[in-house]
């Protein structure tokens, strides 16, 4: 069981939180086409390797946030953001 | 001192023994296959069975060979019985208790006479591959195929009316865990608790100690000195008789823990910084014709029975020895008396060519060609390094042609080896490196502790030790080591599955010729032993038959759990937390047939559900709707929320008015419904259904949270912070008149949709809101939970003369589906989309943003999906079940009833369901298919309700 660092209560384990998808960018739904509306409802990326990913730390402060995890490994670390913070 | 009468009762038990386990002043006797039989406190089952003189202990797998014991600790493969009620238990680690009832397992009807030893003969047709090649075809067969092999397979019996054990679980955060407490694992454990780790320390046995504890009067004393130092070093838990039986990601340790008192198992998820693997090694068996014949015995086992048990293994021994362990052996055996008539030297060219007997070894052939008559043979060829830890870790062990052994191969940061599975070397040697393994355990512990401490957010910085430097570990030597697999002859490899080398050997003629293709073909090393004492042997014998080296062929990969454990462990205590609302003693009091809804029990009725819908449309009645869900919503933006998470419109709803809302998820399909009020200018309250509480609370702070930081919105879920109670009925306004404090109930004051805040029953702080799931005038009244049974029995009380009674869920169900209001979940599903569900009234196009208004706005334009409708039967009188399908021509799919039910006002069946959408035009006539195969005709309907479609009743 891999540990997630939520970045407001510290690393816990991974049965306290929800994986909420991939990390990725709502189309302005005025202005979309069904191809591309499609495309974020229902296509991954799926890499070998690091993923972005939004997790939801259900069991703790119930927050979202960011992670970037390899999908290989399973190692995980901070967002790219958040790490600059 | 010899005890006469004990001696007599159990001819092959020694004098005391330095070292052993056994507690002579605590005899008893047990029971085995029927009969009697002494034992020591102390004794394993099989101990004290041979100290009897008991040779044979199991049949085997396949061929129904006789079998003894092979390694006399847990692995021994011969060995599995069943003690009472409890199958498959390792009779050479389980310890005899008083009054055991013992049996053999896999030999019907008897040890002695095995029906099924005739499979010995058919073994020419028990080829490897034999369950794939025989039983594929003909499919039409392959019941009585089961039966049969059902009657072959070995295993115990279990009992269903056994009592259920009691399981545990536990969650452990040490520094560090030392799988393996032999020599190594003390010290590294001594070490490593020396430098300020906290440390579990984990051994397979009842006791510390390894293969000290059959050791030298040298090797006692260390172990004595060892199991003082880890008793006296603070931060060392000790846990004997329980194993470390997996390793995940993160290090996240599964020990299995078998020594508590009335736990019958108890598994440890143990977070370690570090684990140390110290298990020491596995010794092999030999290849050779008759290798399986009780009185063939691995060194260490006739070791462990002199030195551990005092049981002289046998009379008179052969033994075939290639290190320094079976030189030990031949010692050990002369002390006990053994009379020791060969010793073949496998260090320079001594050898085992067969042994023959019946039921256990009578004579052996030897190398030269001459014959040894015995009754015991005794083989040290050679260790197994149980890798299974540091393969969980990513390691693939390599094998070294010098050792003649698998070693680790790659060092990762949070797991070490130590011990016989990283080298060889003295006793002092491997102390040095355990030691030194614990000190550098112990510094990556402390920093990993340190890295997840500032991983935590705090006000205050705390101050960390500072680095170590790291810690060298000394490399342990390699011993040359002959490599010995298999001799001259063919014997068996795996003795739990009965695979012989000639199997293998045939499995790779047929092209099966890698380690893990041979593994799943022949099902070597997938028993009970799981590959410990046989898979180094299988690889070995591959690797010849397919002209490859060792290092070539490689191994198969270990995989959890290391030792078996039971579902039980696994499942642990049964928790399943219940919800009740404060009026649920009421209920219970009102003989209330109880319902689970989600994590809650309900009210499913009071005895007469139809009366109690009556009594509603007549009367008055009161619904327990506690378990709705409830968000309390407070700040400026709460409207830009709503809009958001609604398909309808939220600018408008002034102060004291509720709405009915639809939300939709982004693909367009109704995902939940309810009913939000403002209670202020900043205040709401938001209903949603009672499964999609927890859902929706997590939906909307995804959208706060990810989507819309900025906007000024809190979200408080209070489903448990208010009693729910809905006063439905003409007389409910009546009734709610008795006990309401305050509020101004005059239809004018406080119409239809509209919420008011006030007293009820002298309880401050309610909410009420008229609106109307049953169709009636009604009042939803939220109180603080505290007050819920007290405001109950009140209105149940003051309303009696008004004929007010209880209602359950189910009289609810056939009031709102005489109204047609769908529910999220029953009468949709996960692809109806909210035009399809009949909402497009709520839906608000000309909104900037809501979730789902894309694919929403491309349905509206072309919606040739099912629509809702309601529908009645022809036949008032048939009610087609839930579920039924909706049919034309030749049983083509056009619908599907979503809801029905015997309507008590209407005195006739009525329905929701979905129709196709040329099928939804008012009074079309559709076939439905009974689930009897009957079909039944049905009118598609004006009005999703079929009572007061206009809904006047419940806005007077
Ligand atoms: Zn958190």
């Amino acid at each position: 069981m891999i540990l997630i660092p939520c970045p407001w209560c510290g690393p816990r384990n991974v049965s306290e939180f929800r994986y909420a998808d991939e990390a990725k960018v709502r189309p302005d739904p005025n202005a979309t086409t069904p191809e591309r509306w499609r495309t974020y409802l229902y296509m991954r990326d799926n890499p070998a390797g690091w993923t972005t990913e939004k997790w939801f730390h259900r069991a703790g402060c119930r927050r979202y946030f960011t992670l970037e995890r390899d999908t290989v490994s399973n190692a995980v670390r901070a967002a790219e953001a958040s790490r600059e913070v | 001192m010899r005890s006469a009468t004990v001696q007599t009762r159990m001819p092959m038990r020694l004098g005391p023994q330095p070292g052993e386990v056994i507690d002579r002043h605590r005899p008893f006797t047990f029971t085995w296959n029927g009969e009697r039989y002494p034992a020591f406190a102390g004794d394993t089952i099989i101990s004290a069975l041979a100290a009897s003189g008991e040779r044979v202990f199991s049949r085997s797998f396949k061929y129904h060979r006789p079998r003894g014991l092979l390694t006399a600790s847990f692995l021994d493969p011969g060995c599995v019985v069943q003690v009472n009620d409890e199958p498959n238990v390792r009779g050479s680690h389980r310890r005899v208790e008083p009054g055991m009832i013992v049996s053999a397992q896999n030999a019907w009807p008897s040890l002695r006479f095995d029906a099924k030893s005739v499979n010995r003969f058919l073994g020419r047709f028990l080829p490897p591959g034999f369950y794939y090649k025989t039983f594929i075809k003909p499919q039409r067969l392959w019941p009585a195929y089961e039966k049969v092999l059902q009657r072959f397979a070995a295993g115990g019996r279990t009992f269903p009316d056994s009592p259920h054990g009691y399981y545990d679980k536990r969650y452990a955060h040490p520094d560090i865990v030392v799988a393996g407490g032999g020599p190594a694992g003390m010290a590294a454990a001594v070490a490593a608790a020396e430098a300020g780790a906290r440390v579990i320390l984990v051994e397979e046995e009842y006791e510390l100690g390894g293969h000290l504890r059959w050791g030298s009067e040298d090797e006692l004393g260390a172990l004595r000195e060892l199991r003082d130092e880890v008793a006296r070093t603070p931060g060392i838990e000790v846990l004997t008789n329980s194993v470390v039986n997996g390793r995940y990601d993160g290090n996240w340790v599964a020990i299995l823990q078998r020594n508590l008192p009335h736990v019958e198992e108890r598994l440890i998820k143990a977070r370690a910084k570090v684990l140390v693997v110290a298990p020491g090694l596995i010794e092999r068996p030999y290849v050779f014709r008759g290798n399986d014949l009780p009185g063939v015995i691995l060194s260490t086992a006739a070791r462990r029975l002199i030195n551990l048990f005092a049981v002289k293994p046998g009379e008179r021994a052969v033994v075939l020895t290639a290190n320094a362990d079976g030189d030990a052996a031949v010692a050990d055996l002369e002390r006990a008396g053994v009379e020791v008539a060969r010793v073949e030297d496998a260090r320079r060219g001594g050898d085992i060519i067969g042994a023959r007997g019946r039921n256990g070894v009578r004579m052996v052939e030897c190398g030269d060609g001459s014959r040894v008559e015995c009754d015991l043979l005794v083989t040290a060829t050679g260790w197994t390094a149980p890798t299974s830890l540091l393969n969980m870790a990513g390691d693939r062990p390599v094998y070294n042609p010098t050792a003649a052994r698998f070693f680790p191969s790659r060092p990762s940061d949070d797991v070490l080896a130590t011990g016989g599975i990283s080298g060889d070397g003295s006793l002092d040697e491997l102390l040095a490196h355990a030691r030194a393994t614990g000190q550098e355990a112990a510094r990556r512990a402390l920093k990993v502790g340190s890295a997840l401490r500032a991983g935590v957010p705090r006000r205050v910085d705390v101050e960390e030790p500072p680095d170590m430097p790291p810690i060298e570990i000394p490399e342990l030597p390699v011993v040359e080591h002959p490599e010995l697999f298999q001799g001259r002859t063919d014997g068996i490899v795996d003795f739990s599955e009965d695979i012989s080398s000639k199997d293998i050997v045939a499995a790779a003629k047929e092209g099966y010729d890698s380690v893990e293709l041979m593994k799943r073909y022949t099902t070597a090393t997938m028993g009970p032993t799981q590959g410990k004492l046989e898979t180094v042997n299988a690889v070995a014998i591959l690797a010849r038959a397919t002209g490859k080296t060792i290092e070539e062929t490689g191994t198969t990969v270990w995989r959890p759990p290391y030792a078996p454990i039971t579902l039980g462990a696994l499942a642990g205590r049964n928790f399943e937390p219940v919800r009740y609302s404060p009026m649920q003693p009421w209920h219970e009091r009102h003989g209330a047939n109880p319902m689970v809804a989600g994590a809650w029990i309900r009210p499913e009725h009071y005895g007469d559900p139809e009366s109690e819908a009556r009594n509603v449309r007549e009367n008055v009645g009161l619904i327990d709707v506690t378990p709705l869900g409830k968000l309390d919503l407070r700040g400026p933006d709460v409207p830009k929320l709503l809009n958001l998470l609604y398909v309808n419109q939220w600018n408008t709803l002034e102060v004291g008015k509720v709405r009915y809302g639809v939300m939709c998820a982004e693909d367009g399909v109704v995902l939940d419904d309810g009913v939000t009020g403002r209670l202020g200018p900043e205040h709401y309250l938001m209903t949603t259904t009672t499964s999609g509480a927890a859902t929706v609370w997590e939906w909307i702070e995804s959208w706060l949270q990810t989507e819309h930081p900025d906007w000024q919105v809190h979200v408080t879920p209070v489903t448990d912070a208010y009693a729910s109670i809905n006063i439905a009925g003409p007389k409910s306004r009546e009734l709610l008149l008795r006990v309401a404090g305050d509020v101004d109930l005059s239809p004018e004051a406080f119409p239809y949709m509209n919420v008011r805040t006030g007293t009820v029953a002298g309880v401050e702080g309610c909410f009420m809101w008229r609106i109307g799931f049953t169709g009636e005038l009604s009042y939803e009244v939220h109180v603080p939970a505290a007050y819920g049974l007290y405001v109950w029995e009140k209105l149940m009380d003051r309303g009696a003369d008004l004929g007010v009674k209880p209602f359950g869920i189910q009289a609810q169900r056939i009031l709102r589906l005489e109204k047609g209001h769908l529910i999220v979940g029953q009468d949709t599903d996960g692809l109806t989309g909210a035009y399809s569900a009949g909402l497009s009234w709520a839906i608000k196009l000309y909104k900037e943003d809501f979730i789902g208004k894309p694919e929403l706005s491309w349905q509206s334009e072309c919606d040739n999906s099912f629509q809702l409708v309601g529908l009645q039967p022809h036949d008032g009188s048939v009610v087609p079940p839930e579920a039924s399908q909706i049919v034309e021509g030749e049983n083509e799919i056009a619908g599907r009833i979503t809801s029905s039910c015997m309507s008590p006002t209407l005195g006739r069946s009525i329905c929701l369901g979905f129709v196709a959408p040329h099928l939804a035009e008012p009074g079309t006539s559709v076939t439905v298919l009974l689930p009897n195969g009957e079909r039944t005709t049905a009118r598609v309907m004006e009005y999703l309700a079929h009572f007061d479609p206009k809904g006047e009743r419940q806005r007077g």
